[in-house]
């Protein structure tokens, strides 16, 4: 009794079993949340991938509405800013930019100096600390080196410091116009004005508003962040805050007086207070939330007033849509604002929506853009595209919002063109592909929409802008205006601009726009490039280098547009670029080099030799530089020059190849991708000339070369100039050399590369016969390989097999085959699918060459073991196993017992539903070929009773090899079981039946004639049953049949079947409306129009719309159909007393 | 959705074909299509251009001509359409 308790406490304790409790705790401490792909994972955010170049994006302004001179009745609004402000503007850019950079060189200067004379220095004033108010008294020499809060004009955006409401309204001092402070004044009617504690300013209708919130500021910036670690960042350096030094330098010595700063005075150095001490606009109540915890979403609404429920709303979504939070009284409003909120409401709706809302909403948006105004739109879609939390889809979908509003708005757009571009022209120079299209179709829309003039008047001043970013992105938008309106339009505005005297930014960013054209045109150019080559070729010779290499450069753009044609439009250029090439050096010289590179290929080949002799000496000089980019435009002419049919191979064997090889066939080319690349195609495109045995005669000995990225790169030549021209041409000692070499760079990879098996299989077999000697000794290699222990090299292996089986055979080797084949089948248990996949190709190649009867292991083995390999799910194994059965069934399946093949009948019904089409098309084939071998009956059976079961897809595939049996063995054989099939009264059965004659009548076609009697009972039940999917499928049929056909004298039967067809006209499931229709077409086509309108005519003014409806758009299917054919059956009209509708020709009589 | 996307598709389809009609066209409008359709099918026809000629007694081209002239308003001013 005692022991029992004990037992019975014991199993107590036992009644809940757990896992150890430090099996818990490891779990309980690993939170479930993390991902550990996570650091992996690239982030989603723009801004994290792109590099500091396209960064760049953030530094530009999304600057106020422009004039539109092109308005009708409006003479110059005075908010706007007119062509001429602008180019103003931009020259005191410039201006400014020039003399900062002198500064920063003075106060290098001084600096020196300083150090110099620090040690005397040592005991003076208290120096004054930079953050310190700078004495309103001051006077200045000049206006910018003032502290913002006196300025009277900022006369850059970065000075910009945002102020509040208060300091602003309170400021009465008159100021010079800018852009900048325009605008308050003008729009002091604003209602910005009148609220001055608005939350989110930032997409208020008015973004010119007296804060120029827009301007992305970097101090601005880090309030949008959430981040504010990120902050640090963005802080732009011209930004910074003054050092004493650099007040010093600036301010005259006398005159001034450096104050102390007030008692109990401390400068707040930790940068987030800072950041808080900053009075900013949004201090009020704002919605910006400062909080670093990214995580903490719980707060964030789920549901949207008026949006509804989104699938997420993220914390940077509040700065932008934090408006619609509030909760207001709509009737309160006025209408800009709910005109605003409904845009506000519509753009987060497309952000971050599901698609169904998104398309209701961007429906929406577009078909009101007019409504709402270019004005509200742009200002609320154009700060989320700079927004620094940017992802790809929400910048497709805005992008897209934009492309969708400028077909509505047309002409409206013109003010708010240059901030469309500010925000657009990045896309241009995105990494993505997708995103440069995007980029330059709303370009196109946009300038076609806004007219050519307005693009030029609104790009005009960012042509020689200072920083060179704007200038290229401005360049590439420029190339796509170009586009759309045509290059004639242009041409006299490039010209000028690549004539400007002023600035050589201009005359670059000109040039620039010329190449990006070609680039982007392609041979369009043609007919205009005269004209384009004309106005640029004067920057070959211009005082800045810069100028003459983006000269060179756009002029081998253009000619290689042209290519092969256009030599003639180059006539003027060609002294100056060949003079050119020994002027120059370095990065000039290269641009020089490569326009050469690309008119060479035009000329004539008299002309081609003359002028590559003339470049050759520059580039044999040139081999050896040590430039990376240098060598990779040499490389580049020098295949270029190759190519052309006037350089004699004479020349090259003798000039060129020597140096060539000494200078790039080196280890250290074959490390760097680019290089590598090039070289080898440089080398094939010589071979081209001086043949075969020239070029792999002098690297064959490389492939035993220590480097192993060495020998990839001379295989890989090898295999290029092999396969392109053969292997005649080399003797039996090169022969004998270089299958030496291959076996070695074979046998000695450590990484397993495609390059090797490829050079294997190529050199092989294009030495055919001659490879026979060498045959041993690859077969061993390749055994010993298939049992290596890394599953590459036994992947490689078999590939090789595979490669070589023809030229094996061709050398008579089918004893070594026959071995082959054995080892390959000893290894089908390989458990790796890669490698598996390979083997099954061996073995495939293996037996397609020699044959079913000799083959070894005789195929009664063979093919019990692919039959479970059949069922494996990996896709390479699928495939090739497949192959290998479908083959094996075709040409040898007597050697295999036919309850084998029933077998592999059940394992290829699961393969029908395969995803890729090839495996799909090859068990339908080899459904085929086992039903021929083994008779119908067996599989008929096996297939019939499969259309029982319950899995949708199953069934499908089921139907189709009932209907590949059907037509590989007759359809006598197969019909009268599956019509039998059909009395078994179950839907799934039926229905698989009758798609089953569907499928069997597409496939038999004419054959169809002798048995469309026999089926025509079984249709009219199908057409007359109560389930839909009956008569739709049935439809199927009677299309496929009726297509199949036509003309072989079964109008009887179809006319009975159109009999029960039409009647279900009036379905409304769009599937069987549909399969309806196509019948009555298959029908028209086999019986013929005139039947068809006959039924047709009876409804066409039915008293009832809904029946007019179908039956109109029947007749116009048969009117599109057949037109010319219904032309003598169209009812006879009696004229009335208005008009005259008898048509009297059809009444002549002779 | 579906169904009104499947249709609409049929529909855009063939509203892009000159001649196609729909449950609001009227026995006028259909009349003129087939009218013009009658005539470019006789000038397509050289069989039927020969036939009417002989029958009309006039040459191949003026019964051509005439054909494509009466295409312009076959069956007299337009019948104004009841909204």
């Amino acid at each position: 009794m005692a022991t029992e308790d004990v037992m019975q406490q014991q199993s107590k304790r036992l009644a809940t079993y757990t896992a150890p409790s430090d099996v818990y705790e490891d779990l309980v401490g690993s939170d479930d949340e993390v991902d550990p792909f996570k650091e992996r994972q690239g982030s989603r955010r723009l801004i994290d991938r792109q590099s500091e170049y396209h960064l760049r994006r953030l530094n530009r302004t999304i600057s106020p509405d422009r004039n539109d001179p092109f308005a009708e009745g409006e003479d110059g609004k005075g908010d706007a800013r007119s062509y001429a402000d602008v180019m103003r503007e931009a020259e005191l850019e410039r201006e400014e930019q020039r003399i900062r950079r002198k500064v920063e060189e003075i106060v290098k200067e001084k600096k020196e100096k300083a150090k110099e004379a620090s040690a005397e220095q040592a005991t003076t004033q208290k120096k004054r600390r930079w953050d310190m108010e700078t004495p309103v008294e001051v006077k200045s020499n000049s206006e910018w080196s003032k502290p913002d809060e006196e300025a009277p004009i900022s006369k850059s955006r970065w000075d910009e410091t945002p102020r509040t409401m208060d300091e602003d309204s309170s400021m009465e001092t008159p100021r010079k116009r800018s852009r900048w402070d325009v605008t308050p004044q003008v729009q002091k009617k604003s209602r910005w004005d009148e609220t001055p504690t608005h939350p989110s300013v930032q997409m208020g209708a008015t973004p010119v508003g007296n804060l120029g919130l827009l301007t992305p500021t970097p101090g601005h910036l880090v309030l949008m962040t959430p981040e504010a670690q990120r902050w640090e960042r963005d802080l732009d350096a011209r930004n910074r805050p003054l050092t004493d030094e650099e007040l010093d330098a600036m301010f005259p010595s006398t005159g001034y007086k450096i104050l102390e700063p007030p008692p109990g005075y401390v400068p707040i150095r930790t940068p987030a207070r800072k950041l808080m001490a900053t009075p900013t606009p949004m201090a009020g109540d704002g919605f910006v939330m400062l909080e670093e915890d990214r995580n903490q979403t719980f707060d964030l609404p789920a549901e949207i007033p008026g949006v509804g429920n989104l699938p997420f709303f993220k914390q940077e979504d509040m700065q932008h849509f934090g408006k619609l939070l509030e909760d207001k009284d709509e009737s309160e409003l006025s209408v800009d604002e709910l005109k605003e909120r409904k845009i506000m409401r519509l753009l987060l709706k497309i952000k971050n929506g599901t698609p169904p809302m998104r398309k209701t909403a961007l429906r929406q948006i577009t078909d009101k853009a007019r409504d709402f105004g270019a004005g509200p739109l742009f200002n609320q879609i154009l700060p989320l595209l700079m927004s620094q939390n940017l992802e790809d889809q929400e910048r497709h979908l805005l992008v897209k919002v934009i492309d969708r509003i400028l077909y509505k708005l047309d002409a409206l757009v013109r003010p708010y063109v240059h901030k469309i571009l500010v925000v657009i022209e990045p896309l241009l120079i995105d990494e993505d592909y997708f995103a440069r299209c995007e980029g330059r179709e709303i370009i196109s829309n946009l300038s076609k929409a806004a007219g050519l003039p307005t693009m030029i008047a609104t790009m005009r001043p960012d042509i020689d802008h200072v920083d060179e970013y704007v200038r290229n992105t401005t360049a590439r938008a420029f190339s796509v205006v170009a586009s759309a309106h045509g290059i004639p339009a242009l041409l006299p505005f490039l010209k000028a601009v690549c004539k400007s005297k002023k600035s050589w930014q201009a005359r670059h960013t000109g040039i620039k726009i010329v190449q990006q054209i070609a680039i982007l045109m392609g041979c369009a150019v043609l007919p205009h490039l005269k004209n384009l080559v004309e106005a640029i070729a004067h920057g070959l010779e211009d005082e800045q280098q810069k100028v003459r290499t983006i000269t060179a450069l756009a002029i081998a753009a253009l000619a290689e547009a042209a290519a092969p044609y256009g030599i003639e439009s180059f006539d003027s250029v060609l002294k100056p670029l060949w003079t050119g090439i020994r002027k120059h050096r370095g990065k000039g010289l290269a641009a020089f080099l490569k326009a050469i590179g690309y008119i060479i290929p035009l000329m004539d080949a008299e002309y081609a030799n003359y002028y590559t002799k003339e470049v050759m000496i520059i580039l044999i000089r040139e081999f050896q530089s040590p430039d990376e980019e240098m060598k990779k435009i040499v490389l580049k002419v020098v295949k270029q020059c190759a190519a052309t049919d006037g350089v004699q191979p004479k020349y090259i064997k003798e000039e060129i190849l020597p140096e060539f090889f000494k200078n790039f066939w080196v280890r250290r080319m074959a490390l760097d991708r680019r290089n590598y690349r090039q070289v080898v195609e440089t080398t094939v495109e010589l071979a081209q000339k001086v043949g075969v045995t020239e070029i792999v005669g002098r690297i064959v000995e490389d492939l035993k070369d220590e480097s192993e990225p060495y020998r990839k790169m001379v295989m890989e030549t090898v295999e290029k100039v092999v396969s392109q021209l053969g292997a005649a041409d080399i003797d039996t000692r090169l022969e004998e050399v270089l299958i030496d070499g291959i076996l070695y760079a074979f046998q000695e990879q450590t990484v397993e590369d495609i390059v090797m098996l490829n050079g294997f299989g190529t050199v092989v077999n294009a030495l055919g016969l001659r490879v026979k000697p060498y045959l041993q000794q690859i077969t061993s290699t390749i055994l010993w390989r298939l049992n290596n222990k890394s599953a590459k090299v036994r992947q490689q292996a078999a590939d090789l097999i595979s490669r070589i089986a023809v030229v094996m055979k061709t050398c008579g080797e089918e004893k070594l085959m026959g071995h082959l084949g054995v080892v390959l089948y000893e290894y089908l248990g390989e458990e790796y699918p890669e490698v598996l996949g390979s083997i099954l190709g061996g073995l495939k190649s293996i037996v397609n060459v020699i044959g079913m009867s000799s083959m070894t292991p005789p195929i009664k083995d063979l093919l019990p073991r692919l039959t479970p390999i059949l069922k494996n799910r990996h896709e390479k194994v699928q495939e090739s196993c497949i192959d290998l059965v479908g083959r094996i069934a075709d040409r040898g399946a007597e050697f295999v017992s036919a309850r084998e093949w029933m077998r592999i009948c059940f394992e290829l019904l699961d393969m029908l539903k395969a995803h890729k089409k090839g495996i799909r098309r090859a068990t339908v084939n080899t459904f085929g070929y086992i039903a021929k071998a083994i008779g119908p009956q067996d599989v008929l059976a096996t297939l019939l009773n499969n259309l029982k079961v319950q899995e949708r897809q199953n069934r499908v595939c089921t139907t189709v090899a009932i209907a590949i049996v059907a037509e590989t063995c007759a359809p006598f054989t197969v019909l009268p079981a599956l019509m039998n099939e059909y009395r078994v009264p179950e839907l799934n059965v039926q229905n698989g039946v009758l798609k089953s004659l569907s499928f069997l009548f597409e496939y038999i076609g004419e054959m169809g004639k002798d048995y469309i009697y026999a089926v025509t009972p079984l249709l009219e039940d199908a057409l007359m049953d109560r389930d839909l999917v009956h008569r739709q499928t049935a439809c199927t049929t009677v299309k496929h049949m009726s297509l199949g056909v036509f003309g072989l004298g079964c109008e009887d039967a179809l006319l009975h079947l159109l009999n029960y067809v039409w009647p279900n006209i009036f379905e409304t499931s769009p599937h069987v409306i549909n399969a309806v229709m196509e019948a009555i077409e298959g029908l028209r086509v086999a019986i013929g129009p005139a039947t068809v309108l006959q039924y047709v005519l009876q409804g066409l003014f039915h008293p009832a719309r809904k029946v007019r409806e179908i039956y109109w758009k029947i007749y116009n299917n048969l009117y599109i159909g057949a037109q010319d054919a219904l032309i003598p059956y169209y009812p006879r009209i009696e004229d009335d007393e208005r008009n005259n509708y008898e048509r009297y020709e059809l009444s002549m009589w002779l | 959705m579906d169904r009104f996307n499947l249709n609409s598709q049929l529909e855009h389809l063939q509203s892009k074909y000159v001649g196609t009609g729909h449950a609001d066209t009227n026995k006028f409008e259909w009349l003129v299509n087939q009218h013009r359709d009658s005539y470019a099918s006789y000038i397509g026809h050289h069989a039927l251009i020969s036939y009417f000629s002989v029958a009309q007694n006039e040459c191949i081209a003026r019964v051509k001509f005439e054909f494509i002239e009466k295409m312009l308003q076959p069956c007299g001013m337009p019948v104004p359409r009841d909204e």
